[in-house]
């Protein structure tokens, strides 16, 4: 009995007339949590009542409160007849349960009917009394924070970060359960409302066990999403990152700490200072590794049980040149390379012997040996051969295998953060994904929801062995995603292969410090792009130089990740949204036969999508894509793919090539004549783009660079795995690397229309920019206005004899007029930046296809952006947050001496570091809207983790919501796009609503996860589920934080409404 | 390819001044594109005309949104569903309540009410309105009245610039005052409205108590009961010729037109005093400008009184009641008297 919950029905306002006689309403309120119900008394004769009820108190569970939302349904009393509801409002109570947050819910709600939309509000006042039970945890997990922002929350610092947590639950959908064929469309509706509510509520209790166990306190990162499978049920399911934070107490002490990370750097070590009984285990540890466990049992059930599926159907002919299964013998260069790296490693090595921890290096060897096994197990299951080739680089070998073992032993070294704390990231190998196919299939006992559970885990073990065979023991920037349509389903997953510090791990053992040691002393700031992997083993065919900012290790010559770009990372100029799309027609067809077909099709499409990247990004002049995210959507007759991510020129990386054209037919004059025309309009918009984003690098004489890295021509040996069970593209992109000139062959009128769609992009209007991650690399200068929109397009195909290239017209111009559209709207905004594009397509019908875009436009300044770049080294040399003279001058030390002199560089880097991505010297409040004057208080949203121009101070909870509207009278309510627009307008007030009663005056990291639109004009009805999330939290405006501490939250000033009505 | 569905949302409702103009004089979409065209947005923004077809398409499916809760001043500063800076709210409201003055002019003093909205059509073909337009405006008239009927004046915070305007146009619908006749064309609504304004101020009860403020839109029946009274100025020939002989000895010399007016005094001196008189009936009541019109402004128009004339004769025919020993209603007779000279000194002219 760990829990009392109170609520207070205390006024309604603006009700709908309900007795059309009096033009008045009787209304009254019913109560419910669980199975317990409260009734308000009538207040008679009035569309503004005030009930004033006594406080309904309800003895729970608190598993009951985690699981349960409370219900509050407003009625019209019926002497005669049934009592008719006019609406009702589900409040999450779950901010309530942890000490931190909010301690009330009180404000007006809108009265949400999913026939009629919002019918007037209602004030609610909800409180929670947990008891001290010291059973508490046993069912529940109260007290665990979630987060969907997924980098560390501003207010908290984290001391450990466990790594991945995921939960899925799933019920029958009551859409398409027998009694909905007898019920109302409302009551269809509320059920399936209520029920989601509910098992949500259930996941996140359940994921928050699991993050007890694993000895956190918060997920970050959470994201939780439905399946809408139709017939076989609803699925909801959630992934996230557990962690252990740290309150930073009061925001004064606040400030400090958060902008100065070196603080942090020297304080975590000893924080979780290994004790010392570790190090004696440490090299047990290797043996209990799970790796073991499901190496090759696992694996190969995998395998085994693909098969009898038969649904994902890789071919094995993959259309691209399978260059890297040839296994070149090694020749001279290799020598070379072996040389440089025995080098190298003398290096580290003399310098880590300065390390007090230097004895630990004996365990690493244990480590070796079992990692050596584990490569006998890749050979064994077909993944590669030639393991001796690790011998090349003994020493990165053994770093990794370091990190591994604090990673290994959790099933799955995923985050699904975007952003780290300072150091956390060592390197990045690359993007990772993994698609399969899947036909649904009823779930027949919904408590164990196990087929679902295993292909996820299938899944998941892909993008681990793909991580792996990027040198990578973890993925960051993980997320996975599903395509439903009818009775096949895609399940996607994705991430960024990466080497992580394992300083900010839970079992930071000795070794794990030895590595940190070496690890601080590499420059962080392009540390990230060097490679994880064996150059003399790699996976794929790539083009590596020396880093281009410390000259002392490799970088390929373009990085493609999934995640923000790091903060400390120097970029040129500024970035940009890079965008591929594509559409494969596709023959309707039935169960299997389609799983096929969709599975055949996967590959290509993936392969057009990174050639189209590359393309463009080329086109840019840049070298690295961040936040990319690849989205393939399944119709009846159709596969979309679009791919979205921030293009930027990362200084580390080699200055891209060009992109020249070669004709198929060289005799013919005035085809060659028309390639030529072809190639200066490319050479032209290269040029024009590098002086559009600023993409100036700095001439670096050959001297400094030293001769080239002589390439290794003998490829990979360990080999990406083609695996059977379902479909990647790992490194695809990376092969384009080859030449240092990125030939395009005009061979057919496919390949023309192709560079045609590359020079049709047009680049934003001057004074605009947009990219799809939090923050726009090389502005700085954030102003506080920000507008978030959601903007929803659906076109219909003309059937007749669709083609590929029209489809993909249609496609190309929809993007193109819907980004233009929100150019043209938000104009007044200039200069301004759209910042997390988000672009989602379904493909509702046969002919329609729907683009979702939910982005948020901040202005920024530009006089200050001009003052920061006074010279042309800074100029060209910004760093990605910060404008620092100190920093900015630390480029020109350029290579060798930099590193001894510093002894401890990255510190020394953090030290003037902020951690929000607004400068606040540089923050210059342009006008802060005035939030008290207005009756309603102003609720902002942002699907940023962070405002301009703000601190947030709280952290109020979670907001995850999920909303059915539909409409028997399409027509009158102005067609589909008036619903729409109404309905997500609602959803937009409903959000901001509750935000307000919880304290909080914005939404940060809001996203609209779900928005399935279906209509049937004919019948004149339409029906929309809308499913959105964020965190709730207080911010203060940095320019009143020097004059109070301490914020009030705005809440709705309007106590009474005494106002007469009028109606008309 | 063609669109189905093309919608934005934004957390803040974005309102484009422009286009809200152009949704309030009633144009549609097609014609409101037109328009942005030929203002030069394209060449300015360079974006295509489908672009502004879509945008435009989206702000006047906002603004149709919005309208339902214009219609209630009040409702727009509590709602939720929208998040409007309170500038802007002022600003929807305000222009949402502009009136154009033609419109106006043509149904002051008719009901507002449907009957009336049948002849809107004929009064968008005369001032060239939009019937869209005239609808708003007309509804805005009704909201107006309603709001004033409700006593609740305050509700309409911010009040719209234009609410003395408004003020002016409920009460004259309230009073039904005849404002069509031929005759009285040439008045425009500026004239009514000061009028309005004085009448308001002074023979309503609400001037006289201010507690009963919301009975300011209807004029004093007590007082205009009273009127007759004045009846005996005219009535009692002794009054009236003692009248005419002091208002004549004050004014002569003085005036360009004395003999003229010395001629017409007892004419003007019974318009007026009958106008008065005649204020008990309802019905005389609605034909008070026609009667001033056709008692007062056209015998001094036809004689071609220039309007210092007018003044100076006002001012002494209203003055000299004073001196005469036999009338005892002074205070009535200027409370009538004071409003009255105001609004023919504004209703003389060409």
């Amino acid at each position: 009995m760990p829990g009392k919950l109170k609520v207070k029905i205390v006024a309604g306002r603006h009700l709908p007339v309900m007795d059309r006689a009096s033009d008045l309403t009787d209304a009254f309120v019913e109560v419910k949590f669980g199975n317990t119900t409260f009734k308000t008394d009538v207040y008679l004769k009035s569309l503004n009542p005030q009930w004033n009820s006594e406080w309904f108190k309800f003895e729970v569970d608190d598993e009951d409160l985690q699981d349960e939302p409370l219900q509050i349904t407003v009625l019209d009393h019926d002497t005669y007849s049934a009592n008719d509801a006019i609406g009702k409002v589900y409040i999450d109570i779950d901010p309530l349960l942890y000490s931190e947050a909010a301690t009330v819910i009180s404000g007006w709600f809108p009265i949400y009917d999913t026939i009629h939309g919002i019918r007037g509000e209602i004030n609610v006042v909800v409180k929670v009394d947990l008891f001290n039970d010291l059973n508490r945890f046993r069912q529940s997990s109260c007290g665990v924070k979630f987060f969907c922002t997924t980098s560390i929350p501003k207010c908290y610092r984290a001391v450990i970060i466990h790594g991945f947590v995921e939960e899925l639950v799933v019920n029958e959908d009551p859409e398409y359960q027998w009694i909905d064929r007898i019920r109302t469309p409302r009551a269809s509706n509320e059920a399936r409302q209520r029920l989601i509510s509910l098992m949500s509520g259930e996941l996140q209790r359940k994921i928050g066990l699991k993050v007890l166990e694993m000895r956190g306190n918060a997920v970050v990162g959470y994201l939780q999403c439905f399946d809408l499978e139709g017939e076989s049920g609803l699925v909801v399911r959630a992934i996230g990152t557990a962690c252990t934070l740290d309150k930073l107490s009061s925001p004064a002490a606040f400030l400090p700490a958060c902008n100065s990370p070196s603080k942090e750097m020297k304080e975590i070590p000893f924080n979780e200072d290994p004790n010392p009984n570790t190090h004696s285990s440490g090299p047990s540890t290797p043996l209990k590794n799970q790796t073991y466990s499901f190496s090759p049992s696992k694996s190969y059930s995998r395998q085994s049980s693909s098969s009898d599926t038969d649904l994902s159907l890789t071919p094995k002919t993959a259309p691209y040149p399978q260059g890297p299964r040839i296994y070149l013998c090694p020749s001279s260069p290799s020598l070379s390379c072996g040389s440089l790296h025995l080098k190298k490693s003398c290096l580290l090595l003399s310098e880590s012997s300065l390390t007090p921890h230097h004895s630990s290096l004996v365990s690493p060897v244990l480590r070796k040996s079992v990692s050596f096994s584990e490569e006998l197990f890749l050979a064994a299951s077909g993944m590669g051969s030639g393991s001796a080739g690790k011998e090349g680089g003994p020493f990165k070998a053994l770093l990794r295998q370091q990190t591994q073992s604090a990673l290994e032993q959790r099933e799955f070294p995923f985050f699904t953060l975007t952003a780290f704390p300072p150091g956390f990231l060592v390197h990045v190998g690359g993007v990772v994904s993994a698609r399969s196919v899947k036909l649904l299939d009823r779930i027949h006992n919904p408590d164990e929801p196990e087929t679902r559970d295993a292909w996820w885990a299938e899944i998941r073990q892909e993008i681990k062995s793909h991580a792996k065979a990027l040198g990578c023991h973890a993925v960051v920037g993980y997320s996975e995603s599903t395509s439903i349509c009818e009775e096949v389903c895609i399940l996607s997953a994705s991430g960024t292969a990466a080497v992580l510090n394992p300083r900010f791990l839970q079992d930071g053992t000795v070794e794990g410090c030895l590595e940190q040691r070496l690890e601080e002393n590499l420059p962080t700031r392009c540390g990230f792009c060097h490679i994880p992997y064996d150059e003399l083993n790699m996976p794929f065919p790539a083009h590596l130089t020396y880093c281009y900012n410390c000259r002392k290790q490799k970088v390929p010559d373009v990085l493609f990740t999934t995640i923000d770009l790091p903060t400390d990372a120097t970029v040129i100029g500024k970035g940009c949204l890079i965008q591929a799309r594509l559409c494969r027609l596709k023959k309707k067809a039935q169960a299997e036969a389609n799983a096929t077909a969709i599975s055949n099709l996967l590959p290509f499409m993936e392969y057009e999508v990174h050639t189209q990247l590359m393309n463009k990004l080329k086109l840019k002049g840049m070298n690295a894509l961040f936040g990319l995210r690849i989205q393939i959507t399944v119709g009846e007759n159709m596969l979309m793919g679009l791919a979205s991510a921030t293009g930027v020129y990362l200084a580390a990386l080699p200055t891209p090539g060009g992109i020249q054209i070669a004709g198929k037919t060289p005799n013919d004059g005035s085809y060659e004549q028309h390639i030529s025309h072809m190639q200066k309009k490319i050479n032209d918009t290269i040029a024009k783009n590098k002086e559009l984003y600023e993409i100036n690098p700095p001439e670096i004489s050959e001297e400094i660079i030293g001769s080239p890295i002589p390439e290794p021509r003998q490829r990979s040996r360990l080999l990406r795995s083609q695996s059977e069970s379902s479909d990647e593209v790992t490194e695809l992109d990376l092969s384009h690397g080859k030449k240092d000139a990125f030939v395009l062959e005009i061979d057919d009128t496919d390949a023309m229309e192709d560079v045609h769609s590359l020079l049709t992009d047009v680049p934003p209007p001057s004074g605009f920019y947009s990219c799809n991650t939090e923050i726009m690399p090389g502005i700085n200068n954030w102003t506080s206005e920000i507008q978030m929109f959601t903007s929803v397009r659906v076109i219909r195909l003309s059937s007749l004899n669709l083609t590929n290239q029209a489809l993909n017209k249609n496609f190309n111009d929809l993007c193109e007029n819907l980004l233009k559209s929100l150019y043209f709207k938000l104009r007044s905004m200039i200069p301004c930046c759209l910042c997390h594009v988000n672009f989602t397509v379904s493909l509702p019908e046969d002919e329609l296809i729907q683009v979702t875009v939910t982005a948020v436009a901040i202005t920024f300044d530009k006089n200050q952006a001009l003052q920061t770049t006074k010279t042309p080294v800074e100029k060209s040399l910004q760093r990605a947050s910060t404008d620092n003279e100190e920093l900015l001058q630390f480029p020109l030390e350029l290579c060798s001496d930099s590193l001894p002199s510093h002894p401890f560089p990255p510190a020394k880097a953090m030290t003037v570091e902020k951690a929000s991505p607004v400068g606040d010297g540089n923050f210059r409040n342009r006008s802060a809207p005035p939030c008290a004057n207005s009756t309603v208080g102003v609720v902002k949203m942002t699907p940023l983790s962070f405002i301009p121009g703000a601190k947030i101070t709280k952290y109020l909870g979670i907001i995850n919501m999920f909303f059915i509207r539909e409409t028997t009278s399409l027509r009158e309510e102005g067609g589909v796009s008036g619903f729409l627009h109404a309905f997500i307008a609602e959803v937009f007030a409903m959000v901001r609503a509750h935000v307000a009663a919880l304290g909080g005056n914005a939404v940060v990291s809001y996203i609209m996860k779900q928005c399935v639109f279906m209509e049937n004009p004919n019948k004149n009805q339409a029906q929309c589920l809308i499913n959105v999330s964020g965190d709730a939290v207080v911010f203060v405006r940095e320019s009143d934080l020097e004059v109070v501490s301490s914020q009030q939250p705005t809440t709705n000033c309007q106590s009474s409404c005494t106002e007469g009505e009028v109606t008309t | 390819m063609t669109s189905e569905l093309d919608i934005f949302v934004g957390n803040t409702t974005l309102i484009d001044e422009d286009v809200y103009r152009l949704w309030l004089d009633g144009y549609s979409v097609t014609d409101a594109v037109a328009l942005r065209v030929r203002s030069g947005i394209l060449e300015q923004t360079g974006a295509t005309a489908a672009v502004l077809q879509s945008d435009t398409m989206d702000h006047y499916r906002t603004f149709h949104m919005l309208e339902r809760l214009l219609h209630a001043p009040p409702k727009l500063l509590h709602q939720l569903i929208f998040q409007i800076p309170p500038s802007r709210q002022a600003l929807l409201i305000e222009r949402y309540y502009a009136f154009d003055e033609a419109f106006v002019r043509e149904v002051l003093g008719k009901k507002l009410s449907k009957g009336t909205k049948k002849d809107l059509d004929d009064i968008s073909t005369k001032t060239g309105i939009t019937l869209k337009s005239c609808r708003r405006q007309m509804e805005s008239c009704s909201v107006a009245q309603a709001g004033v009927q409700w006593r609740d004046l305050s509700s309409l915070q911010p009040p719209p610039p234009g609410f003395r305007d408004y003020a002016a146009i409920v009460f004259f619908a309230n009073n039904r005052f005849e404002t069509g006749k031929k005759k009285l064309q040439y008045l425009s609504f500026g004239d009514f409205a000061f009028c309005a304004e004085l009448m308001i101020q002074n023979w309503t009860l609400g001037a006289v108590d201010s507690q009963m403020d919301d009975m300011d839109m209807d004029l004093d029946k007590e007082f205009l009961q009273d009127l007759k009274e004045l009846k005996v100025l005219v009535a009692d020939k002794d009054l009236l010729d003692l009248h005419k002989s002091l208002v004549c000895t004050a004014l002569r010399g003085k005036l360009g037109v004395f003999s003229e007016m010395e001629a017409n005094f007892k004419n003007l001196s019974r318009g007026l005093v009958n106008v008065a008189a005649k204020l008990t009936h309802n019905k005389d009541v609605r034909d008070l400008f026609v009667d001033l019109v056709e008692k007062f402004v056209e015998p001094c128009r036809s004689d071609h009184w220039p309007l210092s004339d007018v003044r100076f004769f006002l001012n002494q025919y209203s003055a000299s009641v004073h001196s005469l020993d036999g009338f005892r209603h002074q205070a009535l007779w200027d409370r009538y008297m004071g409003t009255l000279r105001g609004c023919l000194l504004r209703l003389y002219h060409d």
